[in-house]
């Protein structure tokens, strides 16, 4: 498939499609490059190299942000959240395919509508119930909350995995005498697992990075996830850049390691279920 | 029975969405605190909002967003994803490197940019003051705060885009492109009547969700400005959330929600219609 044979064309576009690319990797080239630099070379230029490299300035980040807690705590505060989606949601996904729609349109379409709810339409009463509750600073509490926005997402996208199973195949093991459970995990949780590895990775990536609830259910010094101390640290009246970048350098790059392995799902499940972060 | 098994999901989800969003709605029309029981005091609160200039100034930044965000990443998606079509060699290249802004946590990107670029001390800015260009860090000034931050959500967002736009023009059939050819369209002509129409539903879907996720815009407003300097780049999500745990003022928050929430169901009815067309099938 050509669209376009003329060199012209050609030259143009890939001048556009590089000087995009200046565009994208300039605010990150400066993330790595300041990194590694002392602190004062950062105020004289931040353009240019580092004249020492500055390994310290990780091991001070690592530190001053509390990354040995707050690194666990998403970790454990992600993994949660994958867990609950992925399980309620595969659930739900399964019986949404299975049914005729029409029946099942209220709920489908109560969930779509709650995609698109803003996050202030229940925060309020949420966190102040929370707190009536003792279940503020709670990362399991918070799990919860990131579930409930989470799950219309990975459920409408599973829903689609759910359909491409053949129907014939559900059919013959229901006569075989399997049960609803049974034919639910030996049939179709091998053959969608690859939806739900899509929507582990997106609700992980959304887990990870989050901020609005993380900053505010979990405020308590020893809970606070590695974004939100990143933000706290970040924001001191005198503020080490160098090791600050340092600090965003850890948060990002198992993001981007796993992003790059397993990039298809990744742009699958985001077109998938068009969720923005 | 198996249909119960979308029970978890409802019961965390009427617990963590349903119930609370009914109770914002009717504290819109209570004065609380927080703490002590709520007073009803009718609409006071909408009347409290309608005589406030900062909810005027704040719901004027929503709407600038979703026309800034409705042309300029949409545009730009459409350009680089047309162009990546053309070009093929390393179009699997570019859409990763597009996209990687889009994986990067929101407070990260705020503060790379706040630091790196924007800041007279540490970032670009400063250095090309130094050099004597007449510049300044636009998160300061009441006239360009809201536009600077729109810039890094742009930065942040139009990868994501391009990514949709470039799977969707892969969808178009190649017979379609090529018989555009051989009837001898131009470069512009398959553009404009071949590739563009083939993707107009993904570009209506997306048009959508940017006026929804638009007035939602929290997370880089709230990062780098705080809505300041002086409230001008105030939008209705950090006022209702500096509203409610800054001032205590709940109820007005939950009334602010309120106005978000029509201005989004409005966007979700489209939203909802054009999905639905697809569950038909």
């Amino acid at each position: 498939m050509n669209i376009s044979e003329s060199r012209l064309t050609f030259v143009i576009v890939y001048i556009t499609l590089s000087l995009l690319l200046v565009i994208t990797l300039f605010p990150i080239a400066l993330t790595v490059l300041n990194a590694l630099k002392p602190s004062a070379e950062i105020v004289q230029n931040p353009l240019a190299l580092p004249s020492i490299i500055r390994w310290d300035n990780f091991t001070r980040a690592w530190t001053d942000a509390n990354f040995g807690t707050t690194l666990v705590n998403s970790a454990v505060l992600t993994g949660l959240t994958i867990i609950l989606v992925c399980t309620t949601g595969s659930l739900t996904g399964y019986v949404l395919a299975r049914q005729k729609i029409k029946r099942w349109k209220i709920l489908t379409f109560y969930l779509l509508a709650s995609t698109t709810a803003p996050i202030q339409l229940f925060l309020f009463p949420l966190y102040f119930g929370f707190a009536r509750f003792g279940l503020v600073n709670n990362p399991v509490a918070v799990a919860f909350i990131y579930t409930a926005v989470y799950s219309p997402f990975a459920i409408m996208l599973l829903r689609t995995y759910f359909l491409a199973v053949p129907k014939e195949l559900e059919e013959s093991a229901l006569i075989d005498g399997a049960t609803h459970w049974q034919v639910f995990r030996r049939v179709f949780l091998p053959i969608v697992s690859p939806g739900i590895l899509t929507v582990a990775l997106i609700v992980g990536l959304n887990a990870w990075n989050e901020f609005l609830i993380a900053t505010t259910f979990l405020q308590g010094q020893d809970r606070l996830t590695a974004v939100v101390s990143f933000f706290l640290l970040s924001g001191q009246y005198s503020s080490d850049w160098g090791e600050i970048m340092a600090a965003a350098l850890i948060i990002i790059l198992p993001i981007v390691i796993l992003f790059v392995l397993l990039q298809r799902h990744f742009i699958e499940g985001m077109a998938g279920g068009s969720v923005k972060g | 029975m198996h249909r119960l098994y979308v029970l978890p999901t409802l019961i965390i989800n009427a617990v963590i969405i349903a119930i609370p969003a009914l109770l914002t709605v009717a504290l819109a029309f209570f004065e609380w605190d927080g703490i002590s029981t709520p007073v009803f005091v009718g609409l006071d609160n909408f009347r409290a909002l309608w005589d406030d200039s900062v909810f005027w100034t704040a719901l004027t930044n929503n709407i600038i967003w979703t026309l800034i965000f409705l042309t300029v990443p949409i545009a730009m998606g459409l350009l680089a994803a047309t162009m990546m079509l053309v070009a093929r060699r390393g179009s699997k290249f570019f859409q990763v490197i597009y996209f990687l802004p889009v994986i990067i946590a929101t407070a990260i990107t705020g503060r790379v940019w706040q630091a790196m670029i924007y800041s007279p001390v540490t970032g670009v800015t400063g250095l090309l003051q130094r050099m004597g260009i007449d510049i300044s860090n636009p998160l300061t000034e009441t006239s360009s705060a809201l536009y600077g931050i729109a810039v890094v959500d742009l930065w942040h967002w139009w990868g994501f885009l391009c990514v949709i736009f470039f799977a969707a023009l892969r969808q178009v059939p190649a017979e379609q492109i090529e018989a555009s050819r051989i009837e001898g369209a131009t470069f512009f002509q398959t553009i404009r009547y071949v590739l563009l129409p083939g993707i107009m539903p993904t570009i209506t879907l997306m048009m959508i969700m940017t006026v929804i996720w638009s007035f939602l815009v929290f997370d880089f407003v709230y990062i780098l400005t705080q809505g300041g300097p002086a409230y001008s780049s105030e939008v209705l999500s950090t006022f209702a959330y500096r509203s409610a745990f800054y001032d205590l003022a709940v109820g007005k928050a939950a009334a602010i929600s309120v106005v978000i929430s029509l201005f989004g169901l409005a966007a979700t009815i489209f939203y909802i219609r054009a999905q639905a067309t697809e569950f038909e099938k």
